[in-house]
């Protein structure tokens, strides 16, 4: 337990996240090896999470968010490698332990529900199966559960992710796509773990069981006192549901802080006109994105990579790949623009 | 002149034998709808997960055959179509499908889901003319060629793969795209630009534009029609800004109600209440969304509730309504109004 000065305030109502730190990323690197080149499609990440902090993290589709998570968990397949950096969870560096251990450390401690993880079921298997399988994978080797536990089990796991007892005995293929990531999730918390890593575990969901979906996520971390890194694109439910926001573009990490100050006050331009193209109910305004494309991340800018996009830039950017800066209040940004404001 | 598309009170049911009626799912339940070549609209299908959109896109494509009822193609019954029919079937109607994932063959580049339409339906004269539309297509959803070509579709982010099959029905110009989440997967900023994309379409080529998404606050943005369905059912139907500012229906208001806001001081309240589902499709007699609403009245558990008329552009299934009257005709489509376009006949 922490005790209450050691705890970082947060928007959440009652709760604190520990001053312990979950998860460190340090100088983090993946690239993909093509035959037209590298492709850095993470590089160079610092980031720490705490214990039970859930971190959102957003930015332009293709811009590395996936290939974080993956990467972290070293679930990324040739031709894509780790190129670089540390990755340290409770005081071990996962970049630097054997395969066999790494394998026990994502079955012990890590849940991943990952993007499209409505695809990862398996056809010819029923849907109590899957999950029991997975129940089972996990139990050590002396331990062991009675029929009627398992069954009491699989229909408490469907019921926290608002489906109905009779898809225990249905196939993926007779399940509606929001219906099988719901499965996906359930077999994902059915684990217990200390760290959920969960890649747009909502997209395909109605807002309705969006709200249950992440309002249960949200109940079982606390309880279990997790940490959750969430990437997705929906902003709305970031707001809801995070504690702490951070923006990728173009491989990098450009812009971290707690949710409330970021989206009241947008430091990076990127982040900022990210804000402003959401639209909403109350007008019907121009409804336009952010104009030009994402540079070709085989072939990044010698400066920052968002410049040419960029309404704010000036002659420092196209030159200069600007460092993150701290600018207190635990919000970091990466942008010549803030020079003066970082302590 | 006969619709381009009708769906002539369709119902599609999965499963439920003799043995085992209870796992029956009537997953479209008798919908009336039309799709009018010289009206061209964008009519978002929103609605509960597991509701039956997906479903009704197939019963729209053909891929599906209604359980009950008729699905017509220019006024003819679509299974007794030539060769020939369904061929210019396949060409004019140009499904985005939901799931980027699954829509793709692993063994063949990326390239090769836009050039197949190409060669299919000789929409170019020569290869250059080709690549040329693959470009335009591409760009359009914010993808580099250079960087998009020549990949495999594990070597592309969810987002990027989820836009290929966009810049695929655009190539195509048809004249109904059906558009299952198209851009579920990308940022706020694409989802922008490509949706202005799609509604240029619909502009200025006159396409109609079926756009099934959980995202309500896109489809107020680019929609003029929207129907809400729950459990097979069309709920709610009507012109977008009837339904966004006076939501009739009670699961409409509680999805409204449920939108996450971009805001973190706008908190969400309490959970909603969860349907118990304890009452399966063959058993259900009265309004599906009874067990779950807060505003349940007697009548409510025993009959089903008619398509209730509240304005010139609205309707509801819900007994709350019933004073307004019903619907005179079934085709739900009939409270929808279109917008004028420059539509130049492709
Ligand atoms: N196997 C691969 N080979 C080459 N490039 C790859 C491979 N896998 C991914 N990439 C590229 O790496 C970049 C990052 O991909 P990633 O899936 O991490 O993006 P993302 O931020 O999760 O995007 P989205 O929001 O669209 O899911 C993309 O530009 C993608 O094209
Ligand atoms: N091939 C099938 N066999 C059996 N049942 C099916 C089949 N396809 C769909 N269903 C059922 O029909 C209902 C509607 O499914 P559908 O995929 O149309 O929903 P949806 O509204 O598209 O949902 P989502 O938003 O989650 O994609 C669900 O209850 C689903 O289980
Ligand atoms: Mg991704
Ligand atoms: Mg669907």
């Amino acid at each position: 337990m922490t005790t209450p000065d050691a705890a970082i305030r947060t928007y959440r109502k009652g709760a604190s996240i520990s001053d312990k730190d979950a998860l460190i990323l340090e100088d983090f690197k993946v690239y993909y090896g093509t035959p037209r080149g590298t492709v850095k499609a993470v590089d160079g990440v610092n980031l720490t999470l705490k214990q039970g902090e859930r971190f959102a993290l957003v930015g332009e589709s293709g811009s590395g968010k996936s290939t974080l998570a993956m990467g972290l968990m070293r679930l990324i397949r040739p031709p894509g490698y780790i190129a670089g950096g540390t990755v340290t969870l409770k005081d071990k560096d996962l970049t630097d332990i054997s395969d066999e251990e790494m394998r026990l450390t994502r079955l012990s401690e890590m849940a991943l529900v990952p993007q499209g993880a409505m695809n990862s079921l398996n056809p010819v298997m029923r849907v109590e199966d899957q999950i029991s399988d997975g129940i089972i994978d996990h139990l050590g080797p002396k331990e062991s559960l009675s029929k009627d536990d398992m069954t009491k089990k699989i229909l408490e796991l469907l019921n926290n992710v608002g489906l109905r007892p009779n898809v225990a005995r249905l196939f993926p293929h007779e399940l509606s796509g929001g219906m099988k990531q719901r499965v996906a999730m359930a077999i994902g918390i059915s684990l217990k773990p200390s760290m959920i890593i969960a890649d747009e575990p909502t997209s395909a969901l109605d807002v309705v069981v969006q709200r249950q979906i992440m309002q249960t996520l949200g109940r079982l971390q606390e309880g279990l006192d997790a940490t959750i890194l969430l990437v997705g694109h929906d902003m709305g439910l970031v707001a809801q549901f995070a504690d702490t926001i951070g923006v990728m573009y173009a491989g990098r990490l450009v812009e971290v802080g707690p949710v409330d100050s970021v989206f009241s006050n947008p430091k990076h331009p990127y982040t900022r006109l990210l804000i402003d193209s959401l639209p909403s109910l109350d007008e019907k305004k121009d409804f336009v994105g952010i104009p030009g494309l994402p540079p070709q991340l085989i072939n990044l800018p010698s400066g920052c990579a968002f410049e040419e996009r960029c309404p704010s830039r000036f002659e420092r950017c196209p030159k200069e790949i600007p460092e993150a800066l701290n600018l207190g209040d635990r919000r970091r940004v990466a942008c010549h623009l803030f020079e003066n404001e970082a302590k | 002149m006969s619709a381009f598309i009708e769906l002539d009170n369709v119902s599609k049911t999965f499963g439920g034998g003799v043995f085992n009626r209870s796992s029956m799912v009537v997953a479209v339940d008798n919908v009336s709808l039309s799709i009018h070549e010289d009206q061209p609209s964008i009519t978002t299908v929103a609605g509960e997960s597991g509701s039956g959109k997906t479903t009704l896109a197939r019963l729209l494509l053909g891929s599906h055959d209604p359980t009950e009822g008729k699905m017509l193609y220019r006024g003819k019954d679509f299974t007794k179509l030539t060769s020939k029919e369904r061929l210019r079937f396949r060409r004019e109607v140009q499904p985005i499908f939901q799931d980027p994932f699954e829509s793709y063959n692993p063994f063949y580049k990326v390239d090769h889901v836009l050039e197949a339409p190409i060669n299919n339906f000789k929409l170019a004269s020569s290869k250059s003319a080709s690549k040329k539309l693959i470009e335009e297509s591409l760009e359009m959803v914010g993808l580099v060629p250079e960087e998009t070509l020549g990949r495999f579709p594990h070597q592309l982010s969810g987002g990027q793969r989820q836009r290929i099959m966009v810049a695929r029905a655009l190539l195509l110009k048809p004249r109904v795209i059906l558009a299952d989440e198209p851009v579920s997967m990308v940022d706020a900023s694409l989802r922008a630009t490509i949706l202005q994309s799609i509604r240029k379409l619909n502009r200025d080529l006159g396409i109609s534009v079926i756009y099934i998404t959980h995202d309500l606050t896109t489809a107020y943005q680019i929609s003029d029609n929207i129907m809400v369905m729950y459990r097979g059912t069309v709920v709610e139907a009507g012109t977008v800004d009837a339904i966004i500012s006076n939501p009739s229906h009670p699961y409409t208001q509680l999805l409204i109600e449920s939108i996450p806001q971009p805001d973190p001081k706008k908190r969400w309240g309490e959970e909603p209440p969860q349907s118990d589902w304890e009452l399966t499709d063959d058993v259900l007699v009265g309004c599906k969304f009874a067990d779950r609403c807060s505003k349940v009245m007697d009548e409510c558990k025993s009959i089903r509730p008619d398509q209730f008329k509240i304005g010139k552009n609205q309707m509801a299934t819900c007994f709350l309504h019933k004073d307004a009257g019903k619907l005179s005709d079934d085709d739900l489509t009939s409270t929808f109004s279109y917008a004028e376009t420059t539509n130049e006949k492709a």
